[in-house]
């Protein structure tokens, strides 16, 4: 185990008394609690940790926060395993263990490398380039450049840990629990208004943790702690640490994830009491958006090279995690802000051997302190050389020309080993222009800071491009009383702000590349995104390309499409962009900012919804006697539907064959509970369905039963089942499985929308009844044993509905029929259907009764012809086309009437319904095959048309087929052809009728 | 994520309606007298304005009812709020 050798002797917000173990990497290290990953190597001076995603150059950590490009590791092995993370945000813990992802086969020496001396084979949209042809390769290609570029794996095995979700409603939610949040967490709490602060840390503070100063004339920490000791008193307020806010939707709709269990005190490895995470979904009347700013580099040649890092991050981890991130550093900037990590760095004992201002004269409080401690400050110069592969040993600084657009003079070479640089701080604007506002770019800034709201926010602090800390509690304070205020809550009494010292910071100036010896992309490289390795050179070659919309060239470029989704990137590459097309960055504009600020987990947004609670299945009262017999299951919309019921030694078709032989021999038996049923009641019912069927219903007698189809208003079939006038005013009507509900919303639709002055009223039934299906010649005998009543067709005929008591169950009798046999349709209460179906399995041995299931059911109504909704219909199919004009009133008004007489739904050629009957009769056509008239030796052919259902049919003892073909209708007889791999089938066009076409077996046999 | 006020039941997420498409479109009380074109014009054109729309919303996991809204498609504030049959605010 190596040393902590850069870890200082005191300071730090890290607990000494408490060491940690981890391994990276394969190498054991150890940290202390307080740590991240990335200060715990940083602390033993890990050097590079990671390749870059293009041309594998060594790389090391750039940043201590969310906007980390290089670090990005995986973190743990197993079921547990978490891809793609960034060291900067994985908190140590005892027994860490976590690889870098892109370094096969090691940091230290990896074959890939090899990309950067073939590095101009690799520009802007070299993948597409490359691999455009043939398209169907594209995938593959794809997996191929994946491996390479080896981001991260994810888990094979399900996930042991469980995620929560939970919904919150507040007056005032705060994002971020620095200066600014805390105070306007403060300020609203106090009014008494219900507020939550989030803060994607498990430290409050923010920037605070990372600075030294004082707020109210204490050191900054010790007002964090006051301040959280006040807002958890408070009965009103949620203060949430590890809760990263993510995404803001419309209406104030906020999501936010909190990681419960990832902290020192327990490995993510061990198994937890709670949730992993919990998903937070926030309605907040209010929201105060204090989420900070993130540096951005100066981009001059080979800024990448490991101990290349941002200027802020260097006092960060000396002021936060006491690690001294190199032994000579050197500050490179165009601002004031970097001149603290000199001299944080200075007054910690780490010589500073240059701090380079691009800048000429620079001048304030902060140059005056780092000149007073004798830091040599090169003004006018930059840096135009960086020494050292592995590791950063020197580098080059040379003079700028008077206009600041070249470089003159002698080159200097200064020794370092940690470089830090800074082109001033970018607000953190991602929420604010997800919430549909529009951030506008601030010329003295030059970045982004939020426009004018859109929805019910405001951004307070940093976020604001409001930098001092004074500013940032000020704003913070304003911001939660104005929030709290709007949502209803009046200060009770008039609290102080909190203050700070105030110290005066000259503007910074621009320069977005920085000139060298050689153009960008010459010899050396300007780094812009370090995670995607895009270049100056890359987004200026996409700009001589065409490509000017930054939308295109982040595409192009794969510019900020990395974990970090370039938040350290994005801004100097639209600087360069807005250069190569010479215009101005606020007219090149940002991409579009979209959720997750940072990646979120699929299990936090799944949540519980896993497994059999991802989709809930539905089962019949009879599901478990389907079970016992042994049935495999169809899912038919939610539904489990019995498929088949195989028995020892069957094959599929050997059970198919029996079952339906059963029914048209015997008596079969069908679990047709699911059968979408309505109850429609109301004077004006029978008015209602002669509107929405496209048959007359006026005249039909109570106690009959009739076949309606539904179209839409475009007149295309939607649905069809039989409705039964049970009584004057009501009707029960049947809808397709899949369809029930949406057939009920459309009767609903229809009645509110269009016809409020029907009195009509419908309620879906479907769960109520148990429905079974008896079916086949013996059917009537085995159904005499249960009831009463005259079964005899005359006294009970086809397309009529009884009421009787079956087996000491008051039931609905319908007598309809699916499959051209005598057939009784048996409703009883769903909780005695499993009753009934025993009672009936019992007494129906003696005719060997036969449970049947969706296959056969299929098959049985194929050979009579009959259509399924969704099978031999696709949303394109008028009646006429189905030959169902039979059906189609003439003489009223129906929904989708008007459309059947379209151009288009009269033209010749449609395709229209008809049988096919293969040449050879043991050949099963596959469902779908594309029909042609003109066989050709390959494709294309004209294609007419294609196999909708196909079976073999036991009662013919040969295939058949159903499918729709261009003028069918006036095709019979005609031979047809199904060109399929390795051989085509010839067919007859035949009638989709192919068993009992006159329709005699109906009453029994 | 809207938050749409029902009429009937208040202030419910949107994931409890389904959505209707344009409103106050009225269904011909004689489809006969209209032209191919026009039945065509009332079954399939739509306004997509950028801006205020008047549209239909069911609180289908609700009280199952159908209402219209005026929502803005920019800032998607639902401006109001109203029962089938009464008048565009
Ligand atoms: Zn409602």
């Amino acid at each position: 185990m190596s040393a902590q050798k850069n870890r200082l002797g005191n300071g730090g917000r890290i607990n000494r008394g408490k060491p940690l173990r981890f391994t990276f990497n394969g190498r054991d290290y150890q940290g202390y609690e307080g740590d991240t990953l990335a200060s715990a190597l940083l602390a033993n001076n890990s050097g590079a940790v990671a390749r870059s995603f293009k041309y594998h150059r060594p790389r090391g950590i750039y940043s201590a926060g969310v906007e980390e490009p290089n670090a990005v590791v995986q973190l743990e092995t197993g079921a547990r395993t978490r891809p793609n993370l960034q060291a900067t945000e994985i908190e140590l813990y005892d027994g860490l263990s976590a690889t870098s992802v892109n370094c096969w086969p090691t940091v230290e020496f990896d074959i890939g490398a090899i990309n950067s001396l073939a590095a101009r084979l690799l520009p802007a949209g070299f993948y597409y380039k490359t691999f455009m042809w043939p398209k169907s390769f594209w995938m593959t290609y794809e997996r191929v450049i994946r491996n390479a570029a080896g981001l991260g794996k994810a888990p094979t095995a399900p996930d042991p840990d469980t995620y929560h979700k939970c919904h919150a409603h507040t007056d005032v939610l705060v994002v971020g629990g620095g200066p600014a949040g805390l105070a306007a967490a403060l300020a609203a709490g106090r009014t008494g208004a219900r507020v939550i602060l989030a803060e994607q840390e498990h430290d409050f503070g923010g920037r605070l943790l990372s600075e030294r100063g004082d707020i109210d004339g204490i050191p900054a920490g010790d007002w964090v702690g006051l301040a959280l000791a006040e807002l958890n008193a408070m009965e009103e307020v949620t203060v949430l640490g590890r809760t990263t806010c993510f995404g803001y939707y419309d209406h104030n709709y906020l999501g936010m994830v909190e990681r419960c269990h990832i902290n020192a005190a327990k490995s993510m490895l061990e198994p937890k009491d709670g949730p992993s995470e919990r998903l937070w979904r926030v309605r907040s009347h209010q929201v105060v958006l204090a989420t900070g700013a993130i540096e951005r580099p100066l981009v001059f040649a080979d800024n990448d090279r490991p101990g290349v890092m941002l200027a802020g991050a260097l006092r960060a981890y000396l002021n936060r995690y006491a690690v001294r991130p190199g032994r000579k550093a050197v500050i490179f900037t165009n601002n004031d802000d970097a001149y603290r990590s000199a001299i944080d760095l200075h007054d910690s004992g780490v010589e500073v051997t240059a701090l380079i201002d691009l800048r000429v004269d620079p001048d304030g409080p902060l140059p005056d302190a780092a000149r007073a401690r004798n830091i040599q400050v090169m003004d006018g110069w930059v840096i135009t050389r960086v020494l050292g592969n592995r590791r950063l040993r020197a580098i080059e600084i040379q003079r700028l020309t008077a206009d600041g657009g070249a470089i003159t003079g002698e080159a200097r070479r200064i020794d370092c080993d940690v470089l830090g640089s800074s082109g001033g701080w970018n607000p953190v604007v991602h929420l604010h222009s997800q919430s549909g506002a529009k951030a506008r770019f601030d010329d003295a800034l030059q970045s982004f800071v939020p426009g004018p709201a859109r929805q019910a926010e405001r951004s307070a602090g940093a976020a604001n491009g409001a930098f001092a800390l004074d500013d940032c509690l000020g704003q913070g304070h304003a911001a939660g009383l104005e929030a709290a205020k709007l949502a209803g809550f009046k200060s009770k009494s008039k609290t102080k702000r909190p203050t700070a010292e105030s110290i005066d910071e000259a503007p910074l100036k621009a320069m977005w590349i920085v000139p060298g010896e050689a153009k960008p992309g010459h010899g050396s490289k300007h780094f812009i995104d370090l995670h995607n390795d895009v270049t100056v050179a890359d987004i200026e070659l996409a700009a001589r390309e065409g490509f000017h919309s930054v939308e295109h060239v982040k595409r192009y470029t794969t510019l900020g499409m990395g974990p970090d989704q370039g938040k350290t990137g994005n801004i100097p590459g639209m600087a360069v962009l807005a250069g190569a097309l010479d215009t101005e960055i606020a007219s090149v504009g940002t991409t579009t900012f979209r959720p997750p600020f940072t990646p979120v987990t699929y299990g936090a947004l799944a949540g519980r919804d896993i497994g059999e609670f991802s989709d809930p299945a539905r089962k019949t009262a009879l599901h478990h006697w389907h079970e016992q017999a042994s049935a495999l299951f169809e899912d038919v919309g939610q539904w489990k539907r019995p498929w088949y019921y195989p028995k020892a030694g069957e094959t599929m078709q050997d059970s198919l064959n029996r079952e339906c032989l059963a029914v048209r021999h015997g008596v079969g038996i069908l679990d047709a509970t699911t059968l979408g049923k309505i109850d429609i009641q109301g004077p004006d019912a029978a008015e209602f369905l002669n509107r929405i069927y496209t048959n007359a219903w006026s005249k039909l007698a109570v106690g009959r039963c009739r076949y309606g189809l539904m179209l839409g208003e475009d007149g295309m079939v939607m649905d069809d089942g039989v409705t039964a006038r049970l009584a004057e005013n009501h009707f029960h009507m049947t809808t397709t499985t899949g369809n029930a509900a949406r057939v009920l919303g459309w009767l609903e639709e229809w009645l509110q929308t269009e016809w409020p002055e029907l009195k009509v009223y419908c309620n879906s039934v479907t769960e109520y009844w148990a429905t079974m299906t008896v079916c086949g010649p013996r059917s009537r005998d085995l159904l005499a044993e249960f009831t009463d009543i005259d079964l005899s067709a005359e006294a009970f005929p086809f397309m009529s509905f009884k009421q009787a008591d079956v087996g000491g169950v008051a039931a609905r009798i319908f007598r309809i029929s699916f499959t051209g046999e005598l057939s009784y349709e048996i409703n009883v209460p769903a909780s005695h259907g499993l009753g009934l179906w025993t009672a009936l399995m019992t007494a129906g041995e003696k005719y060997g009764i036969t449970p049947y299931g969706t296959e056969t059911m299929h098959i049985l109504r194929a050979e009579k012809g009959y259509i399924i909704v969704g099978q031999e219909t696709d949303g394109t199919m008028t009646p006429n086309d189905l030959g169902m004009d039979w059906i189609v009133s003439t003489k009223k008004d129906f929904i989708g009437r008007r459309s059947l007489s379209r151009t288009d739904c009269t033209r010749p050629g449609r395709k229209q319904l008809v049988g096919l009957l293969t040449d050879n009769p043991s050949e099963v056509l596959p469902e779908g095959a594309q029909l042609v008239f003109d066989v050709k030796p390959q494709p294309p052919m004209d294609m007419v048309g294609h196999v909708t259902s196909s079976y073999y049919s036991a009662a013919l003892g040969r295939s058949i087929a159903l499918a729709v073909v261009k003028g069918g209708a006036d095709r019979m007889g005609e031979t047809i052809h199904a060109p399929l791999i390795g051989k085509t089938v010839n067919c007859k066009i035949t009638g989709p009728v192919f068993y009992d076409p006159d329709g005699s077996r109906i009453d029994g046999a | 994520m809207f938050l749409i006020p029902c009429p009937w039941c208040g202030e419910r997420d949107e994931e409890e309606f389904s959505y209707g498409g344009e409103a106050h479109i009225e269904r011909p009380k004689d489809p006969d007298a209209l032209s191919d074109a026009e039945w065509a014009d009332y079954l399939f054109m739509r306004k997509n304005p950028k801006g205020t729309h008047f549209e239909r919303w069911n609180h289908a996991h609700g009280c199952r009812r159908w209402f219209n809204a005026k929502r803005d498609t920019v800032t998607h504030v639902i401006e109001a709020v109203y029962k089938m049959g009464e008048e565009k605010p």
